[in-house]
């Protein structure tokens, strides 16, 4: 099989495990530790287990990744609360594994996969940009496989346009899920055309910077869409489902005005209460003055790749 | 002395913060938290100021000379929240500002509310009050214009409806429509004493 070959740093800009895991350690019994009680602290990774994954390509593009703490603490993932703290805080209860993904709708041979299956497949390292569609970002090791791989397997028919992601749905084990405002509709629902969902560059992670997916990143299993908002990659992905309709997605349900079906990255389309020219790098330490906003890229720098699949669109409209 | 004791421990959280963030002790977007912490204690503030009167009216607690403390303040913390957003968030960027401050009602609301305050900050001073006479009460009558635009404001800051802010929207709607209330009704009370 061919590995496909998308924009990446060359290996010596990545952080070693063993520097990040130190950090780790550091951070964890030296500075948390001295405040918080271990068992208050639910941020560990309960059962991360170490992955091995190939190398998807290389280049000479200059990326460093975001620290692994950052990482791991600093996400939106409403099922379990709004704030970015919640996630690595209030998912130590979540059980990502036994775990199965079921892939059905409009395909030949519906299939119900099991975690350790999807495990055990080939794995490539991907180090990937995420642009969050609140204007910061990062830049994150994934490690997974092509969503492709599974389509194919499945054989979507000739009727099949689009591709949904449900989340799972565990209010006992996600505190948001059962809060007293509304957020979100449960599941959250992703959704891309299919031509997207074949492209090489989305894939299906299990697992970041070596190992399996921490709770609060989408364990066990996430979609990873590099050229689009980070809302899209959908976590704790239960269920893929396709369909010949578009399929109505959380957050464009939610304020269709601010999200679209799309939600390509584009420093030229503006979210309607800020702009998305630019970006705040996550975790670039040092502080107020550690990182100065950086310039977005059309389809967060992805376009190479990917600008074909919108030939002829009004990204305007489409956004 | 008390007011000065006020001022000086108003803008605690502000230089803790701003050390906090010189350390690295923000988390993972500091800026964001240093932006985010001087735009609610502004309201703070603002929601101090504007419990004055009805504490006096009400309560019969006479707090009215440190409203101005109270008010100028509010003023300081918008001012950093906007030097933040402007400087440290947005870069001194002139394009991005000036589409933020044109187009998106968000901003504009933040905006008039600091426009506002730094009015009634400048004219927060004797010679103010004595050369603009009658004129100084409805000038400074706009502080429920700033009120109002900043609650939204803070309400928009989220991508959804949440808590925090909603529960400041209801205390400042609470102080506002108190200044609908006839006047014998509140010196009623007040006269009761």
């Amino acid at each position: 099989m061919s590995i496909f070959r998308y924009p990446r740093p060359p290996a010596s800009e990545i952080t070693p495990r063993s520097v990040w895991l130190s950090r780790r350690d550091l951070l964890a019994t030296g500075l948390a530790g001295a405040i918080v009680p271990p068992g208050l602290m639910g941020s560990a990774p309960a059962r991360a287990a170490p992955l091995t994954a190939r190398s998807g390509g290389q280049s000479a593009e200059g990326l460093t990744p975001t620290p692994f703490q950052d990482v791991t603490h600093y996400n939106n993932f409403y099922e379990f609360g709004l704030e970015k703290t919640d996630p690595a805080e209030r998912s130590g209860g979540f059980h990502p594994h036994p775990w199965t993904v079921r892939v059905d709708g409009l395909v030949a041979h519906p299939r119900t996969y099991d975690i350790d299956a999807l495990l055990a497949r080939p794995l490539q390292e991907r180090l990937y940009r995420m642009r969050c569609v609140e204007a910061w970002s990062m830049v994150i090791p994934w490690i997974g496989f092509p969503l492709a791989e599974l389509l194919k397997e499945v054989e979507p028919l000739g009727s099949a346009k689009y591709v949904a992601f449900e989340s799972v749905v565990r209010p006992s084990e996600m505190p948001g899920q059962s809060g007293v405002l509304p957020v979100l509709e449960w599941p959250y629902v992703e959704g891309l055309r299919l031509d997207e969902a074949l492209h090489p560059l989305t894939v299906l992670a299990v697992g970041l910077y070596g190992q399996t997916l921490p709770n609060q990143n989408g364990a066990p299993i996430r979609l990873v869409v590099p050229w689009k908002y980070g809302f899209k990659g959908a976590k704790s992905v239960v269920r893929i489902r396709l369909t010949d309709t578009r399929p109505a997605t959380s957050w464009n349900l939610r304020a269709p005005d601010e999200y679209g079906f799309y939600a390509n990255v584009n420093p030229e389309v503006d979210h309607p209460r800020w702009s998305q020219a630019s970006e705040r790098p996550i975790g670039a330490r040092g502080g107020f003055f550690g990182a100065a906003r950086k310039p977005t890229l059309p389809f967060n720098g992805y376009g190479e790749q990917v600008a074909a699949l919108y030939a002829g669109m009004n990204l305007r409209r489409d956004f | 002395m008390i007011r000065a004791v006020l001022y000086a421990v108003g803008l605690v959280p502000a230089a803790a913060t701003f050390a906090m963030g010189l350390a690295d002790r923000l988390g993972a977007d500091p800026v964001n938290v240093f932006e985010r912490t001087l735009g609610l204690w502004a309201i703070r503030f603002l929601i101090l100021s504007l419990c004055v009167t009805p504490l006096r009216e009400l309560a019969g607690i006479n707090l009215l000379r440190y409203r101005r403390a109270l008010g100028l303040l509010a003023f300081w913390y918008a001012l950093f929240h906007v030097t933040v957003y402007v400087g440290l968030d947005q870069g001194f960027d002139g394009a991005v500002l000036l589409a933020d401050i044109t187009r998106r009602p968000f901003v504009i609301l933040g905006m008039v509310a600091f426009l506002i305050v730094s009015v009634l900050a400048a004219t927060s001073n004797a010679w103010s009050i004595r050369h603009l006479g009658r004129r100084w009460r409805a000038v400074h009558r706009m502080v429920y214009l700033a009120g109002l635009c900043a609650a939204v404001h803070f309400i928009l800051s989220f991508k959804l409806l949440r808590v925090e802010p909603l529960l400041y929207a209801v205390v400042m709607a609470v102080l506002l429509l108190y200044r609908l209330l006839p006047g014998t009704v509140r010196r009623g009370r007040l006269a009761q004493r």
